[in-house]
């Protein structure tokens, strides 16, 4: 798992508010995105598919994707 | 013999390229917009620093979806030499032309100042003018320089003579407090498995006259001048 600088850095500040249980801290990215698909199955593959050409780094991050349905 | 320099929306080292090969190199230079479908008749393609279309996501994530970006990697592809200043490095990174990956500095800061760099393979096109252990002082301007490859891929890195520079204190030790940004094993620059295809943090075309505090950065200019030159003649 390589170093976040950023996780370290809020992972400090935790600490000295007093947070001493807290060990680790990483800061990574949420993304939203609104699509279309035929069904849920559809809609995890295009996202997927996303998420591994574009989203994220595989060289550096991992990403996990979450589906909830949209009101028509 | 062409430079060609892509030119994306926030590239910012575009000029410092093309005024260097024109001015000082007295070479054959064009702009190669980042919307086009071919290279033209370059002979080397050059990928400046900057922050193409505002390192947004991630530095170069969005830039190697350009469409010159397929004529780029085709070029590359039929031996090409093609190599990516800074955000040009990140850029071939992310475009997987080039190994590895850079993030973030270990330290959080924009690094921008003078470093030394050791030619660690000068059998490439882009260091033939140098020698294995020549020191290279250039500028950086980064915040992105982290160079990070997984491990196992770092031995076949180390192996095939893939890292071509790294960061050292002015004798050439490569130390911790030389290290800039934090880069695994101090790499400053790599190239690709055939060694046509390379990418550095430091900025050569920035180093081209001694008015800007070094003219280390021709020989990486020079480098790549003979060795297209010997490839015209044969």
């Amino acid at each position: 798992m390589v170093l976040d600088p950023q996780g370290v850095a809020v992972e400090n500040s935790l600490i000295a508010l007093g947070y001493k249980n807290v060990h680790k801290v990483r800061v990574g990215k949420y993304i939203e995105l609104i699509l279309t698909a035929e069904n849920r199955e559809d809609a995890a593959i295009q996202v997927e598919e996303m998420a591994r050409r574009l989203l994220s780094n595989p060289v550096i991050e991992d990403f996990s994707c979450t589906l909830q349905e949209a009101g028509v | 013999m062409k430079f060609g320099v892509i030119v994306f929306p926030g590239s910012n080292c575009d000029l410092d390229v093309y005024y260097l090969v024109r001015d000082i190199l007295k070479k054959e230079v064009e702009y190669i917009r980042h919307d086009a479908k071919t290279i033209g008749h370059s002979d080397l393609i050059i990928l400046p620093g900057g922050f193409s279309y505002g390192d947004y996501l991630r530095s170069g994530a969005i830039a190697r979806f350009s469409p010159i970006m397929a004529a780029v990697a085709d070029f590359a592809a039929h031996g090409g030499l093609v190599l990516g200043i800074c955000n040009g490095f990140q850029v071939l990174t992310e475009a997987g032309m080039l190994p590895g990956a850079l993030y973030r500095n270990n330290h959080r800061q924009f690094r921008c100042e003078q470093v030394y760099i050791r030619v660690e393979n000068a059998k490439l096109p882009f260091t033939g003018a140098a020698k294995r252990g020549d020191l290279l002082k250039l500028p950086i301007a980064h915040g992105d320089g982290n160079y990070y490859v997984p491990p196992d891929q770092l031995t076949e890195l180390e192996t095939n003579g893939q890292i071509i520079f790294r960061y050292t204190d002015q004798n050439g030790a490569v130390k911790a407090e030389a290290n800039p940004n934090g880069s695994l094993g101090n790499i400053a620059g790599a190239c690709n498995r055939a060694g046509n295809v390379a990418g550095l943090m430091p900025h050569p075309e920035r180093a081209g006259t001694n008015a800007l505090g070094s003219e280390d950065g021709l020989v990486i200019f020079n480098s790549i001048i003979s060795y297209l030159q010997s490839r015209e003649v044969a």
